[in-house]
């Protein structure tokens, strides 16, 4: 049984539940009395203003911010009393997106992304149009969290999906810490249901990666390094293999900026983020090649942008009026919280983007 | 105001500034030091914490807490390492008491 650690920013009425009042703390203090460049300045300094999308592979789509877990550093402030769901009706409009896209991979995220009541129509419906690499994050937990999500894995496997999975840590005290009491042993329990059926062994077409991000104000080491001590530590430890690790950054936004602040921890984790600036990773930068659809049907240029309410520039901004050729000629829009996926070796959704 | 300001470390690389010439060979033997070699980075990482302890340099044990952390390494591995250092330390102290034997032992034997 897992045990929930707090409760969303939203449901807590929090200032920081509100997006404009998030951006405009991230435009405030070091970044307006000159002691930090903005990262409009940064990326200026270094001739990639204004970021352009380059060909779009990547379709992410979020289903709903409802989730069975509430994660201390959740970018999305997901969580069980989140109620924004995906409708069936905006899921046939992103099914004809993805009939016509020329992205290759669809990328189905949350909250946890299962818990939407027309998911698995909307999998079976849209592994119908072939897309070379079909994504669902799952959180792992929810696969042990209640018998009618049990057979979950079977249901992946039936319709070739690329399972994506949250992983903070090797270690039992470092990820409940930040996903709650409990959540290491349900996860390590929906990783060896999905082993059993071949997901993530080493010659298996069934993939299986996890996703680390830091579970405090510090970024991530070297992916490659990370993926290997995960693999021997939970290999050793319970026999678990998976394919590989993202290594993600933890963007300054939600109940991630949230904790920054009370921690006392934002200033010098703004300062690691901007000294790691990284020219080569803007370059690869994942808004470059990937779009994001909201709940309700909106697009973004990234899942941070969808949270920070940045709709895409221009004129379509809807999934209704798609149209990849025109969204293909908008700027990017930016913000300090961009600076989190231009450090160091860069992050992304798909993990590290530049060595 | 303390001696020691945090703020003081994200300046370190400043010091190239008053003398370029060694500054950049400093830094460029200090991150050679760290590479992988026969010593994994990891292992390195935990052998500078254990040493910032010894030389009790808050700047070093800021720098190299947070690099363990980074590298996943473990609060009780990280504990073990510091333990390593203030052995070595407090052993350094004791084994100089047979300085001390053999000086009664030759003054009052």
């Amino acid at each position: 049984m897992t045990k929930l650690k707090t409760q969303s920013l939203h449901k807590r009425e929090s200032e920081l539940a509100n997006a404009t009042t998030q951006l405009e703390f991230l435009a405030n203090g070091i970044f307006a009395n000159g002691e930090l460049p903005s990262f409009a300045e940064k990326i200026k300094s270094s001739g990639q203003f204004p970021l352009k999308p380059k060909k779009l592979e990547i379709l992410q789509i979020n289903v709903g911010y409802m989730c069975n877990q509430v994660c201390e550093h959740c970018h999305v402030d997901a969580g069980p009393d989140r109620e924004e769901i995906m409708t069936k009706e905006t899921m046939q409009q992103c099914l004809d997106v993805i009939k016509n896209t020329g992205a290759h991979t669809l990328d189905l995220t949350g909250g946890a992304p299962e818990m939407n009541p027309n998911f698995r129509w909307f999998v079976e419906e849209a592994s119908k149009a072939g897309i070379k690499d079909f994504i669902v994050r799952s959180n792992l937990t929810i696969m042990v969290a209640n018998k009618k999500y049990h057979d979950l894995p079977e249901f992946f496997k039936k319709h070739n999906i690329h399972v994506v999975s949250s992983m903070p840590h090797w270690t039992k005290g470092k990820t409940d810490k930040q996903r709650g009491d409990g959540v290491f042993e349900a996860s390590i329990k929906a990783l060896k249901m999905l082993n059993d059926i071949g997901y993530g062994k080493t010659e298996s077409p069934l993939k299986l990666d996890l996703v680390y991000n830091p579970s405090g104000a510090f970024l991530p080491g070297d992916q490659a390094s990370l993926e290997k001590d995960f693999k021997n530590a939970l290999f050793e430890d319970f026999g678990i293999e998976f394919h590989h690790l993202f290594a993600i950054t933890n963007l300054p936004i939600s109940r991630f900026l949230d904790y920054l602040i009370a921690s006392d921890n934002y200033e010098d984790y703004m300062y690691s983020l901007v000294e790691a600036f990284n020219p080569a990773a803007v370059t690869n930068v994942m808004c470059t090649n990937t779009l994001s659809v909201s709940w309700d049907g909106w697009l973004y240029d990234c899942d941070f942008n969808q949270m920070l309410e940045l709709k895409v520039a221009g004129k379509v901004k809807h999934i209704s009026e798609y149209n990849e050729v025109a969204l293909n000629n908008r700027n990017i829009i930016i913000s300090q919280h961009c600076y989190g996926c231009t450090a160091g070796a860069g992050s992304s959704c798909q993990g590290a983007v530049a060595s | 105001m303390s001696y020691y300001d945090p703020k003081d470390l994200r300046k370190f690389g400043n010091i190239t500034e008053w003398s370029e010439e060694l500054g950049t060979k400093f830094f460029d033997y200090y991150g050679k030091v760290f590479e992988e070699g026969a010593l994994t980075a990891r292992e390195k990482s935990l052998i500078a914490l254990a040493v910032a302890h010894t030389e009790m340099c808050p700047y070093c044990i800021d720098a190299y807490t947070k690099d363990g952390l980074q590298r996943g390494i473990t609060k009780e591995e990280m504990m073990e390492a510091v333990h390593v250092g203030a052995a070595i330390k407090s052993g350094a102290s004791l084994v100089h008491g047979v300085m001390m034997m053999n000086k009664v032992n030759k003054l009052d034997g």
